[in-house]
């Protein structure tokens, strides 16, 4: 008896489900994240429009001036859908935690000067107020957005601020041995001490702002754009020069964090200005605004925490984002 | 066609961006889906550039990375940082 093995192909009647073949095209088979994504977003059925917002229907394109023939265009360059997200932060978490350890278990700290911890509680700390400031945004612009492609990434950028902060948060309890101590004189400081009104000033604004798109623009692209650079980057180098790679590696997850988020941001730009002029010019208008607002309020923090070059240090930071939006077609 | 360079991949979610950034930077290549794999004919030079397979991806992927849905490949390889090419040199 003679036995032949023959392979068989079976072709599926359909490679994606019928929304994603819509957009993509049909018959081409679809990644995850495609079908995690495109078609999600409830368009039509509502029952009642909202209660505290009449004009408006739950899920409404109107809730922002910037106009899209399709929101779906927005498209994560990193293609976070829930599953590669979870699996992209938990590698990250994995090396962030080794570091904790690895600070507290050789006892790091102790070769730390008092000058340095000191402006670690001065400047660093009070940051886990703005990161929790930008996940109040980050899920505002999730409530009211439109389209999948970007509201599940501002849902994961606002719980990725949580773990910023508390990443920033840990790194205030090394510095004291597990005291509050520097935790409360932060707060104290976000909400009392001269150097951080402007900012939080301008934080507590982009809270009330109506068009999700401007926090968006005023949150993830300007307010990011100034701060990462420069406390996470320029502020941690000026350490390192004093006292080793110590808040170096107990911020490798922020600067990480930041070059990956920047790559999403520029693509959002990218794609909105080029839908039409109209778009481009709002965003430059907010972009303009928010810039020139926070580059004033990030002033004194840039004066009190470098020496002596700390004005240049704001202006450098301000320029490099004003040129990184231009070349996204911006206007600024 | 004898001077053809050929390469078969394994038909999952890891070879898709490889598959699409194939068929983006080679105008003339053939894209065959058979059972479990995927066979990719190109007349005379074949190449997968790592920038192409990084966009499609979403991520930064490493050129060596292909051998891990590679099943099977005809051609002098040529690989370096940055690219994998498969060609017949005369």
């Amino acid at each position: 008896m003679s036995l032949e093995i023959s392979a068989k192909t079976i072709e599926p009647i359909r490679q994606t489900y019928d929304q994603v073949a819509r957009h993509i095209g049909e018959g081409k088979p679809a990644s995850r994240y495609q079908e995690a994504t495109i078609g999600i977003q409830p368009t039509t059925n509502f029952h009642y429009r909202p209660l505290w917002d009449p004009e408006h229907e739950v899920y409404d394109e109107s809730r922002t001036a910037i106009v899209m023939k399709n929101w779906y265009d927005f498209k994560d360059p990193r293609q976070f859908y829930y599953g590669a997200y979870t699996m992209a932060r938990s590698k990250q978490q994995e090396v962030a935690e080794s570091n904790y350890a690895f600070v507290e278990k050789r006892d790091q700290m102790e070769s730390i000067s008092h000058e340095v911890r000191e402006k670690v509680r001065d400047f660093l700390v009070p940051l886990r107020h703005v990161e929790w400031g930008a996940n109040m945004n980050n899920c505002a612009i999730t409530d009211f957005g439109y389209g999948t492609a970007i509201t599940q990434v501002t849902m994961f950028n606002a719980i990725d601020r949580l773990g910023l902060a508390q990443y920033i948060s840990r790194i205030g309890l090394l510095v004291d041995g597990n005291e509050t101590t520097s935790l409360e004189s932060a707060k104290e400081a976000w909400l009392n001490d001269e150097v951080w009104q402007k900012l939080r000033h301008a934080v507590e604004d982009t809270f009330v702002l109506d068009d999700w798109f401007e926090i968006m623009v005023a949150q993830n692209v300007v307010m990011d754009g100034l701060i990462y650079p420069l406390m996470f980057e320029r502020f941690i180098d000026e350490l390192n020069h004093e006292d080793g790679a110590t808040f170096a590696m107990l911020t490798e997850f922020m600067n990480d964090w930041y070059a990956e988020t920047v790559r999403w941001t520029n693509a959002l730009i990218k794609v909105t200005a080029k839908e039409s002029p109209k778009n481009a010019t709002l965003l430059a208008q907010w972009t303009n605004k928010w810039a020139d607002r926070l580059t004033e309020a990030l002033m004194p923090i840039g004066k009190a925490a470098f020496a002596g070059d700390g004005d240049v240090a704001v202006n450098e930071v301000k320029q490099q984002l004003l040129e990184r939006l231009s070349k996204q077609g911006l206007d600024v | 066609m004898a001077d053809n360079v050929f390469l078969i991949l394994q038909d999952n979610e890891d070879a898709r961006p490889i598959i699409e950034a194939i068929e983006k930077d080679n105008q003339d290549a053939s894209i065959d889906y058979q059972p479990g794999m995927v066979r990719i004919e190109s007349p005379g030079r074949l190449v997968v550039n790592r920038d192409s397979v990084s966009e499609f991806k979403g991520q930064d992927w490493d050129v060596m990375e292909l051998q891990l849905n590679l099943v099977s490949l005809s051609g002098n390889i040529d690989e370096d940082d940055d690219y994998f090419a498969l060609s017949w040199s005369s």
